[in-house]
């Protein structure tokens, strides 16, 4: 048996009303590659942020004992001088810069002050010969090589430092399946020669393919751990999901009717030509729920953004609404015809921090109430106080700036928004990210009012038990495809079986 | 929910009038009084008329999020047409005005073409324009400077309207005042809002229009209403109007405050862009007129900076570069600030490289207890 490396105990981590890890104990022993599993949302990223010192010591409780000593990190640099990397989901290369440079940002090597480049890049030349990038020049520009090269740079990087535990999150999210099996081998050889690995996926083939031993983590706790030789694929499943519903979910007694919206052979290239969508088709019936599963990455927003209009790429395939062909080639379009968007970044694509709470629900649809081209003031008051009270949004008054209300608030002046004029298809985006649970049931109350008056509504959400919850049918998406559609009007799915198409595997057992 | 309606005092504007109320206190005491007579009153006014000008369409730019700096350059191109249009070809001043105000026009077509279509900074294009146009005047004066103008200039650049048609004009817009009050009243009383007591919405009218009547009567006491005022006032409601009463100045607020949530809420972005660029050409195009009418000749160097002082005025009177936020009314407010510092400190006989300094300093301070006073209001 190989000496531990790194053990945690009893890690709990607090935010504004949720304890995002809950005692957390776990090991992590010398040379292995140790997968670190669970739902969005279970825990996995607060975790390493704890371990890599981004949530300074003081912030959290529990131990960090690495070595056999416990360690406190202030801060990444001091994590990184114990040996700590981490490789975000999201690169912090520089672009402009060259492979050398980056490789020894920070790190430089140089002789009072001046810069030793020769020195540089020479041992560049040996971590790109480790690392199989034949073909990768020290004087590269970053910005010219694909994502899977740019993260081997990012692990030399890393190892450059003299890392001896590097912590992956989610590597191969955005790489495609050579890239994956490249970026695997390299991992086998480095656990070789003496790295050791954490490796953060939810993508369990791949965690099979790589993994010695496999974590789950699930709601911040630790749910267990084994050999990767003890565990079945369905094992896994079963303990990244294991939480029956909870009875937040209201019921909806509505049927579903006709047909409002079809989409048939859906495809969608982004602008460097990769495939984001592929053969995409489904209808939505007035008054039903449609949920849309997938893990992050999937192609859930692509859909939803290509259905509103909004977004960048080449698109092939035909929506009917109601019947009719339709182009939808801009937000304005979409809510013409009917189609409104919740997204999913509130922050980024919902409010407008500098206006009011009226002026935030209005915004969308001021057309409806002026007389020539100005606004009717008392219309809009009317107009958006009775959303504000048939949305119970708690604020003091239509002139606050929405910036002062809490996120559930927020998210009720959204939907207002969206809601001014009632649209037939409504696309919700994570209609329950980041806010509480109290917001969260009556956002749910409001989706079956919605249903129940016939709107047709698409959810979009990477949480289970809201999915299986509240959909009348469930689509699941795993790498841009559908790969399995659930009739959900029983209530009867299990978490395992969506989780099972969720992560492209198949089900034996 | 009725919206409760309270005598509102908007903060920020309200401090940019005590602001220049304190800056005219203090220069009629270092001035001993003559900062507050009749004829300097006039004079300050006009002189604030160009730089309100611009800063009018500017603040539209600002509120949007962008920056227009090719201005000053555009004043000075327009002003050379309209010259050379009036001087070398002696034509008709309604079309050399007309084809004056489509230039300005065709030029923030231009710019805001870059913006919209291209993705161009705005800073980039239209520091870009700022060499262009100023290239293209000089190369159409051939460097020299163009003048006089017919008389109708004069008239625009420093003729005063007649007593009598300023007193007809002051009736105008106190009956104006007190009907857009009225109305709006009675239809919040449609609406079964609460409006405030008759009483102290009687007093708020008389007192607006008992101001009115004193600054034309004041202005009377001179020589009368300067003509570019009167048009700048004209500029000054049209505007206002737009920005806050239209849906076409709500679009505006809501690209400056947040430009993708503004496209998914089904904002046409580009269109909106390029209407408000080709304002801000228009106003400069209009400012190059009344340049060149009170200079009474285009020159090469006319207009030059002068998009930094309209910046300047916007910023002054609460505009963020940030976007989003931002007043027509409150720009107007900031060049007359601005006008009022230039004004008194020649006055009082202050040099000229301490004008500039003080101006300067006044800018950063007026930014700081801006932001200063925004934070406390955030963290109450």
């Amino acid at each position: 048996m190989a000496e531990i490396l790194l053990e945690t105990n009893k890690i709990i981590k607090d935010f504004p009303g949720v304890r995002a890890l809950d005692e957390i104990s776990f090991k992590v022993r010398e040379n292995e590659i140790h997968a670190l599993c669970g739902e969005n949302g279970a825990g996995k990223s607060t975790l390493i942020k704890v371990l890599s010192g981004v949530y300074p010591t003081g912030s959290y409780e529990g131990e960090i004992i690495l070595n056999g000593e416990k360690k406190e990190f202030a801060n990444i640099h001091e994590a990184e001088k114990n040996g700590i990397a981490v490789i975000h989901q999201e690169l912090t290369l520089f672009e402009e810069l060259n492979v050398a440079e980056n490789i020894f940002m920070g790190n430089e090597i140089s002789h009072k002050g001046y810069m030793d480049w020769n020195e540089m890049f020479s041992q560049t030349r040996n971590w790109l010969k480790k690392l199989k990038l034949e073909g990768v020049k020290p004087s590269t520009k970053v910005g010219e090589l694909g994502v899977g090269k740019q993260q081997l740079i990012e692990i030399a990087k890393a190892l450059n430092k003299n890392s001896n535990l590097l912590i992956l999150d989610e590597p191969t999210a955005s790489l495609t399946d050579s890239e994956v099996e490249l970026l695997i081998d390299i991992l086998r050889d480095l656990r070789d020669e003496g790295v050791t690995c954490i490796y953060i996926s939810h993508k369990l083939k791949e965690v099979f393919e790589i993994a010695d031993y496999i974590s789950v983590l699930r709601d911040g706790q630790y749910i267990g751990g084994d050999e990767k030789s003890n565990l079945s694929e369905r094992e896994v499943v079963n303990m990244m999901v294991g939480r029956s519903i909870e009875q937040m979910f209201p019921n909806k007694s509505k049927k579903a009717g006709k047909e409002i919206l079809r989409v048939e052979n859906l495809n969608l290239d982004n602008n460097e030509g990769q495939q984001i969508l592929e053969n995409i088709n489904f209808e939505l019936h007035e008054g039903e729920i449609l949920g849309i599963f997938g893990l992050i990455g999937a192609g859930r927003t692509e859909v939803a953004n290509t259905l509103f209009g909004y977004l960048p790429g080449s698109k092939q395939g035909k929506i009917y609404l109601e019947g009719n062909e339709v182009d939808i080639r801009s937000p304005k379009e979409a809510l013409e015809k009917g189609i409104a968007l919740i997204s999913e970044d509130r922050k980024r694509f919902g409010i407008i921090p500098p206006m009011s709470v009226k002026e935030n629900i209005s915004i969308s649809f001021l057309e409806k109430f002026k007389n020539l081209f100005v606004i009717d003031e008392n219309e809009e008051i009317v107009r958006t106080s009775e959303m504000v009270d048939k949305l119970r949004v708690k604020t003091a008054s239509l002139n606050t700036k929405i910036v002062n209300l809490s996120g559930g608030n927020q998210q009720k002046v959204i939907l207002a928004k969206n809601l001014l004029e009632t649209p037939e298809v409504l696309i919700m985006d994570e209609p329950t990210r980041g806010i509480d649970v109290g917001a969260k049931q009556e956002i749910y109350e409001l989706m079956n009012s919605f249903a129940e008056n016939d709107m047709g509504i698409i959810m979009i959400s990477s949480e289970l038990p809201e999915v299986l919850g509240m959909s009348d049918r469930i689509l699941v998406m795993h790498e841009g495809e559908i790969t399995k559609e659930f009739d959900n009007r029983k209530k009867d799915i299990s978490q395992e079986e969506i989780m099972v198409y969720a992560t492209g595997g198949e089900m034996n057992g | 929910m009725a919206e409760k309606s309270k005598l509102k005092i908007d903060f920020r504007t309200y401090m940019m009038i005590v602001a220049l109320v304190s800056i005219w206190i203090i220069f009629s005491f270092t001035t001993g009084g003559s900062f507050l007579s009749a004829r300097n009153i006039s004079n300050l006014f006009r002189q604030s008329v160009f730089t309100s000008v611009l800063a009018i369409g500017m603040v539209l730019v600002i509120i949007m999020g962008h920056i227009d700096l090719s201005v000053g350059s555009l004043v000075g191109l327009a002003g050379g047409v309209i010259a050379i249009l009036d001087v070398w070809q002696g034509m008709n001043p309604v079309f050399s005005i007309g084809l004056t105000l489509l230039l300005g026009l065709i030029l923030g077509l231009w710019n805001g073409w870059w913006v919209a279509y291209q993705k161009v900074p705005s800073f980039i294009v239209t520091l870009g324009g700022l060499l262009i146009f100023r290239g293209v005047l000089v190369g159409i004066t051939r460097g020299t400077t163009i003048g006089p103008m017919s008389d109708i200039f004069y008239y625009l650049g420093k003729g005063y309207l007649a007593d009598t048609t300023g007193v007809i004009f002051a009736v105008l817009a106190g009956l104006a005042v007190i009907f857009v009050q009225w109305k709006s009243r009675q239809d919040k009383l449609k609406y079964d809002f609460d409006v405030l007591p008759l009483k102290l919405e009687i007093a708020k009218i008389s007192l607006s229009v008992i101001l009115l009547v004193v600054f034309i009567l004041v202005l009377n006491s001179y020589r009368g209403i300067p003509v570019p005022l009167m048009i700048l006032t004209i500029f000054l409601a049209i505007f206002s109007f737009i920005t806050s009463k239209t849906v076409f100045g709500r679009h505006i607020y809501a690209i400056g405050g947040n430009a993708d949530a503004a496209k998914l809420s089904g904002i046409d972005l580009k269109k909106i862009t390029l209407v408000v660029f080709m304002i801000n050409g228009l106003m400069a195009s209009i400012g190059g007129i009344l340049l060149t009418s009170r200079l009474n000749a285009a020159s090469v160097a006319a207009g030059d900076g002068a998009e930094l002082d309209a910046i300047a005025a916007c910023v002054i009177g609460g505009a963020s570069l940030a976007g989003g936020i931002g007043k027509v009314g409150g720009a107007v407010v900031g060049a007359i600030v601005m006008a009022s510092l230039d004004n008194g400190m020649s006055l009082m006989n202050v040099q000229n490289f301490w004008q500039s300094i003080i101006k300067g300093l006044i800018l950063i301070l007026a930014v700081w207890v801006d932001m200063y006073t925004k934070n406390k209001n955030a963290a109450a």
